[in-house]
């Protein structure tokens, strides 16, 4: 193995791409061959470094020095500069009091303020490598669950207090055991990469950032429950996801990490990619089944088809977001207590937000449970653009709630968000400075609902067009009480009668945009 | 050519996705044809108008005929804040078209999408496999000249 004194990773997500990463990764390439340094120095490409808004970004190993903004005509000097005499190349560097810490040797403060579980290797290893996967621990979870009893990986994941990322919030451990506990000839592990909540990506970097982490905790999974088979449900529009998943299963097989007799243990296991079609629907586990069989995506009524026991062809079905299944891995290698002792009682752990909108540095962190508002949108995201005061957040996708002022301080957490009528969902915060119009948001959510409905449950496929057509009027001219007072009760029959959670999730951005900003909307 | 394509997969249903993915993507104008229709059903072994119930649940199948350039325009809520509906109304002008609807040179269809996943630079749209973010009204503008000299 060759053996290199320095690494340049090139962060490759949709913002550095249009930023000119490629271009800049081309031109380094060949500047370092120029200089005859392409025995010493290594150029990987990697997801995301976890800072964006900043242009192309390079993470410059064994120093850990971050370059932001790097432009073509850049290169030279950061070759000739850093690579080639050592010396950093301050203009450039990530911010300067970073660069002063990082000056000493340690960690760039930005990255360590972030509790980094589930991003842990994204951005720091080779996501096509799964030799860097295995050197940094990887499938040493694998082993340690299938040295183990199935039952003692379901203990630990339910001990953990895992909740499911995708939205929901169901007990992981549960989740697991209801399937356990079935009798059956086959079933199946499905990994819900289906990601359409607007505003949220964390699934898409989390697979491109560390494809092999989800694809272990895909396998324990399926150790853990009794299943032969997994399917990843990926979303039609993620080309370089699935590019990256593909790789990382093949390599898989090839190291006997998937497959018969994984590891020798006579446990076999195969995964195969679904590749979806663009329906924001197919998130919903039951539609996501539908769609696996090839069919349309319309959601199953639950109970009594609850997948757990009656999913895919039938068989028990586990389904788990990328997000929780990504988590996995570290909680069979540290332990559970290990999990709770990050996060809150009720919610251990970290989350992963993507943060967007009137923003200084909108982009993706991990910190843990708990975390409030405030310190996200201020300290992590640096507060509103142009010197704005902060009006709201639209937190937790389109089928989340709007809050505002008073919620700054609230802690982002399953139980802080319940308790002042919020959700976390799949943990998008859209924030809004004061000139935004909460009307025109709620109009644009109402429209994302009715662009998105399938159309087979009447509440939902009648309901939201109702919705919508007020919603256009009001828009015009304020709202009465009456109109809203109407809406309410539309969104409230939907919540009780559709047959899935979008027609059922209406209720809460309307009925939030009401309690909160109700003298924008009522006349 | 379709015929082709088939052979690429097991003839079961659980493989319609795939197909008909694999299918359009050899369609000279990004289409499914109602030939292409009735060749997959024979070969799954279902109805056309079962194939054709799935293609046109999903958003990425088109039945119509569609521009050598499909242009998808995010209206998320995400993109929507930082002006996604002068975004969409730039093409509209800048095209003629409407959405759903093809330019009469056959060059671009113009759709939108609930989200493209690419929220850090909104507004985004995407033109084919290519994003671009960041986008103001001059800039789309930039961008569909440029493709117009491209062809």
């Amino acid at each position: 193995m060759r053996i290199e004194r320095a690494h340049v990773l090139v962060g490759i997500d949709a913002g550095a791409v249009l930023a000119g990463a490629r271009e800049v990764q081309r031109k380094l390439e060949e500047e370092i061959k120029k200089r005859g340094l392409e025995d010493e120095v290594r150029v990987l490409e990697t997801g995301s470094l976890g800072i964006t808004g900043r242009g192309v970004v390079l993470l410059v190993y064994p120093e850990g020095v971050y370059y932001v903004n790097v432009k073509l005509e850049d290169v030279p000097q950061i070759v000739e500069e850093h690579l080639l005499k050592g010396r950093f190349v301050k203009r450039l560097m990530l911010e300067p009091q970073i660069a002063e810490i990082l000056a000493r040797g340690e960690a760039p403060k930005k990255l360590a303020r972030q509790k980094r579980v589930v991003l842990q290797n994204a951005g720091v290893i080779n996501p096509d490598s799964i030799e860097e996967y295995i050197a940094t621990g990887g499938y040493e979870a694998l082993a340690k669950a299938l040295e183990s009893s199935p039952e003692w990986v379901i203990n630990e994941i339910e001990n953990s207090g895992l909740r499911g990322r995708g939205g929901a919030g169901f007990p992981t451990g549960r989740k697991w055991r209801i399937t356990a506990d079935v009798k059956a000839s086959q079933k199946f592990v499905v990994c819900n990469a289906d990601e359409g909540e607007p505003g949220t990506f964390k699934d898409r970097l989390i697979l491109e950032g560390d494809p092999h982490k989800v694809l272990e905790g895909m396998i324990i999974a399926g150790y853990a429950v009794g299943a032969k088979r997994g399917y990843l449900y990926i979303r039609g529009e993620y080309e370089l996801s699935i590019r990256r998943i593909g790789k990382a299963i093949e390599d898989a097989y090839k190291m006997g990490l998937l497959g018969d007799n994984i590891l020798e243990t006579g446990f076999s296991f195969h995964v195969e990619i679904k590749k979806g079609a663009g329906a924001y629907v197919c998130g919903e586990e039951t539609a996501l089944i539908e769609s696996i069989e090839g069919k349309r995506g319309n959601p199953r009524p639950k109970p009594p088809y609850y997948p757990g026991v009656k999913g895919l062809w039938g068989y028990p079905t586990v389904v788990n977001n990328v997000e929780t299944l990504a988590n996995v891995p570290p909680i069979i290698l540290n332990g559970a207590s290990w999990f709770r002792s990050i996060g809150t009682r009720e919610s251990p752990g970290t989350k992963v937000y993507t943060i967007l909108g009137h923003v200084n540095e909108p982009g993706l962190i991990e910190v843990e449970m708990g975390t409030t508002l405030k310190e996200v949108i201020f300290d992590f995201a640096k507060g509103i653009r142009n010197n704005r005061q902060f009006k709201a957040a639209l937190i937790g996708g389109a089928a989340g709630a709007f809050l505002g002022r008073d919620a700054l301080d609230i802690p982002l957490s399953y139980e802080g968000l319940k308790e002042y009528g919020g959700v976390l969902g799949s943990g998008a915060i859209l924030v809004f400075d004061e000139a935004t119009s909460i009307v025109d948001m709620l109009k644009n959510v109402i429209f994302f609902f009715k662009h998105e409905s399938c159309g087979k449950c009447v509440p939902c496929r009648v309901g939201i067009s109702k919705l919508y057509e007020k919603m256009e009027r009001i828009a015009v001219s304020k709202g009465s009480e009456k109109d809203f007072k109407e809406m309410m009760e539309i969104s409230d029959k939907m919540a009780d009668t559709a047959l899935c959670a979008l027609g059922q999730s209406v209720i809460l951005p309307l009925s939030s945009a009401v309690k909160f900003f109700k003298s924008e909307l009522i006349s | 050519m379709v015929k082709d394509v088939l052979s690429k997969f097991e003839p079961r249903r659980e493989n319609l996705l795939d197909i008909l993915h694999a299918v359009q993507e050899t369609s000279p104008n990004n289409s499914l044809s109602s030939e292409d229709i009735e060749m997959i059903a024979k070969y799954v072994g279902i109805t056309p108008a079962e194939v054709y119930g799935t293609a046109t649940f999903y958003t990425m199948f088109s039945v119509k005929p569609r521009g050598k350039h499909v242009i998808r325009v995010c209206v998320s809520p995400a993109c929507h804040l930082l002006g996604g509906e002068s975004i969409l109304e730039a093409l509209k002008e800048e095209l003629g078209v409407d959405v759903g609807d093809t330019t009469k040179d056959g060059l671009f269809t113009l759709e939108i999408s609930s989200c493209l996943g690419i929220c850090g630079v909104a507004p985004a749209m995407m033109i084919d496999e290519i994003a671009y973010g960041n986008l103001t009204p001059a800039r789309v503008r930039d961008i569909i000249n440029e493709y117009r000299r491209g062809g």
